[in-house]
C-alpha cells in the first residue's frame, strides 16, 4: 500500500528542485501512446508514473458481443507482435471448455509458427533497442530479417501481421506446399546473421556502458510484480509456460529456458537474444516431423460453450498472456478477460527506474520490450 | 601507472568493438547487389503476392457474368464487424415459386479487418479474397463497393 501512495503524485509533494515532465503519449521510444509522467531531479529520475488508456479499444467489452472465431481475430491486434500464440490462446481456450481434441499436425503447426512469430518480435524488439540506444543501423538488420519471417506468414497465413491462423477447432489453412522448404531455409540463412547482431550491437562499447548494471529488478520484485516472459527470466524467476505447463507441441521438444539471475538491463538483452536460438531449435526439431492429417476439425456453425469459466494461458513473446472466459451457454460469452504481459511488466518501471538517470529510463523501457495495444487493449 | 594502463585499454578494446561492428556495415556497403530493397512502385509488374495473401474480398464471376451467391446471408453473420451488407430479392420461377436471390451484395472495405470468416463461412465458395492491396482512393464512398455486377445471376446447379 505505502508503494502505491509512493507512486500517487500530488503537485504538493514535489520540492523546488523537481520537476514533472511528460515523457510521451507521442515520444518515440514509448513505442506508441504511452504517457509516463516522469519526476526529475536534474536529470535523475525519482519516480515515474505511466498512465495508460491513450488507445484502449475496448476489446474484452467489444468480445461480449462476438461469437467466439469472431474473438480470436481481435486479439490479433492486442499484441500483433504475437498474434499467433494470441490466437492460439483463444483456440485453446475454447477446445478446452468444448474438450475437442485438435490433430497433432495441428499442434505441431501451432508451436512452429508461435515460435517464427516470438522470433520476428524478438527481432523487431532487437532493432528498436538499437534505435532507442541511437543506433539506427539496427533497425535496418533486424527489419531486413524479419521480413523473410512476415514472408512467410503472407505465404501460409494470408497476412503478415494480423494473421488470424490458429481458429477454434484448428486452423485457417493449410500450411503452403512451400512452407518447411522456406522455413529452413530462413532458420539456415538466420543462423548466419544473429552473430552478425552480436557483432552490431552486443558487445559495442557504448551499448554495454549504457545497459549493463543499469536498472536492476530483483527475482523477489519481478514475482511481486507479476512481471513475465523475458524480463522476468532475466531476473532469475523461472517463468516459462512452455516447459512449465506445456501445450500445443510444447512437451515434444528439447529446449532450454533461458534464466539469468543478474537482472540488470544488459541481461534482459541477453535473455531475449538467446531465446532466439532456443527458437530456432524447437522450430529445426519440428519442422521436419508435421505428422499428415487434417488442419481442422469440423466445428459446428454455431460454437456454443458450456456454462462455466474457463482459462487459458501460452506463452507470448513478451510473458504469460491468459485468457479468461466466462460463459452462460450461448454464443457470445458473458465475459472475457485478457491477462496481458505488457500491463503487469509496465507497472515494475517505478520500482526499477528510481534512482537512474533519464537516458537509463529510455533503455529499461526498451528492454521491457513494450507493446502499448497490448497494455491497453 | 597501473591505471593508466588500464584507462588506455579500455579505450582500445572500446574502439576494436566498435570497428568490429562497423566491419558489419561496411561488408553491406560494398557490396550493394545484395540489397534487400524493393523499388516499389517501380517493381509493380514483378511485385509477386502470395495466393492466399489477404487484400480484398471479391466475387468471382464466370464469362456469362455469373456468380455462385444465393444471398444466404451466412457471410453477413460471421462478419465480425458488419462490413458485409446482404439485400435480397424475391425471383419468381417459371412454375411459380418464389426464390430469394441476391439484389446487391454491399462490402465496406473501408471497415473489413481481413480476416477471412465471411470467405471461410460461405456454404457456396462465391466470395474469396482478392490480392489487390493498393487501396487508397480519393473519396472514402467509393469504398463501400457492390461485389455482384450489375445483370449478374446465380450459376445454373448452385443450391444453398
Ligand atoms: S474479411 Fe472479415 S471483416 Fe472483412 S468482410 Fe469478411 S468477415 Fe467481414
Ligand atoms: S457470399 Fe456466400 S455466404 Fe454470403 S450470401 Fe452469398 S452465398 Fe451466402
Amino acid at each position: 500500500m505505502d508503494e502505491l501512495r509512493e507512486i500517487m503524485i500530488t503537485t504538493d509533494e514535489i520540492k523546488t528542485d523537481e520537476y514533472l515532465i511528460n515523457m510521451g503519449p507521442q515520444h518515440p521510444s514509448t513505442h506508441g501512446v504511452l504517457r509516463l509522467l516522469v519526476q526529475l531531479e536534474g536529470e535523475i529520475v525519482h519516480n515515474v508514473q505511466p498512465h495508460v488508456g491513450y488507445i484502449h479499444s475496448g476489446i474484452e467489452k467489444m468480445a461480449e458481443s462476438l461469437s467466439y472465431p469472431q474473438i480470436g481475430h481481435l486479439t490479433d491486434r492486442m499484441d500483433y507482435l504475437s498474434a499467433h500464440q494470441n490466437n492460439e490462446a483463444v483456440a485453446l481456450c475454447v477446445e478446452n471448455a468444448l474438450q475437442v481434441e485438435v490433430p497433432e499436425r495441428v499442434k505441431y503447426i501451432r508451436t512452429i509458427m508461435s515460435e517464427l512469430s516470438r522470433l520476428a518480435s524478438h527481432q523487431l524488439w532487437w532493432c528498436v533497442m538499437g534505435m532507442d540506444m541511437g543506433a539506427l543501423t539496427t533497425f535496418f538488420y533486424g527489419l531486413r530479417d524479419r521480413e523473410d519471417i512476415l514472408d512467410i506468414f503472407e505465404e501460409t497465413c494470408g497476412a503478415r501481421l494480423t494473421v488470424n491462423y490458429s481458429i477454434p477447432g484448428g486452423l485457417m489453412f493449410d500450411i503452403h506446399p512451400n512452407f518447411q522448404r522456406d522455413v529452413k531455409a530462413f532458420i539456415k540463412k538466420f543462423k548466419t546473421k544473429l552473430p552478425e547482431y552480436d557483432r552490431l550491437l552486443s558487445g559495442n562499447v557504448i551499448f554495454t556502458e549504457r545497459t549493463k548494471g543499469v536498472g536492476f529488478l530483483s527475482k523477489e520484485d519481478a514475482i511481486a510484480y507479476g512481471v513475465t516472459g523475458p524480463t522476468g527470466r532475466a531476473s532469475g524467476f523461472s517463468c516459462d509456460l512452455r516447459k512449465h505447463r506445456p501445450y500445443s507441441a510444447y512437451d515434444k521438444v528439447n529446449f532450454k529456458e533461458i534464466l539469468s539471475d543478474v537482472g540488470d538491463t544488459y541481461a534482459r538483452y541477453q535473455v531475449r537474444m538467446a531465446e532466439m536460438w532456443e527458437s530456432m531449435s524447437i522450430i529445426e526439431q519440428l519442422i521436419d516431423n508435421i505428422p499428415e492429417g487434417d488442419y481442422a476439425v469440423k466445428m459446428k456453425g454455431v460454437v456454443k460453450l458450456p456454462e462455466g469459466e474457463f482459462y487459458q494461458r501460452v506463452e507470448t513473446a513478451r510473458g504469460e498472456f491468459g485468457v479468461f472466459i466466462v460463459s452462460d451457454g450461448k454464443k457470445n460469452p458473458y465475459r472475457v478477460k485478457f491477462r496481458s504481459p505488457g500491463f503487469s511488466n509496465l507497472f515494475a518501471i517505478n520500482h526499477i527506474a528510481k534512482g537512474w538517470k533519464i537516458a537509463d529510463l529510455v533503455a529499461i523501457m526498451s528492454t521491457f520490450d513494450l507493446v502499448i495495444p497490448d497494455i491497453d487493449r | 601507472m597501473k591505471s593508466i594502463i588500464a584507462y588506455i585499454t579500455e579505450i582500445l578494446k572500446g574502439i576494436w568493438t566498435l570497428l568490429t561492428g562497423m566491419k558489419v556495415t561496411a561488408k553491406y556497403f560494398f557490396t550493394p547487389w545484395k540489397h534487400v530493397t524493393q523499388q516499389y512502385p517501380e517493381n509493380r509488374k514483378t511485385l509477386k503476392i502470395a495466393e492466399r495473401f489477404r487484400g480484398e474480398v471479391i466475387m468471382p464471376h464466370n464469362e456469362n457474368n455469373e456468380h455462385k451467391c444465393t444471398g444466404c446471408g451466412i457471410c453477413e453473420i460471421n462478419c465480425p464487424n458488419g462490413s458485409i451488407e446482404i439485400i435480397t430479392k424475391s425471383l419468381i420461377l417459371e412454375d411459380g415459386k418464389k426464390k430469394r436471390a441476391i439484389d446487391q451484395h454491399i462490402y465496406h472495405l473501408g471497415m473489413c479487418t481481413f480476416c477471412n470468416l465471411c470467405v471461410k463461412a460461405c456454404p457456396t465458395g462465391a466470395i474469396v479474397m482478392g490480392q489487390n492491396f493498393e487501396h487508397a482512393v480519393w473519396d472514402r464512398s467509393t469504398l463501400t463497393k457492390v461485389l455482384n455486377q450489375p445483370g449478374s445471376k446465380i450459376m445454373e446447379g448452385v443450391k444453398d
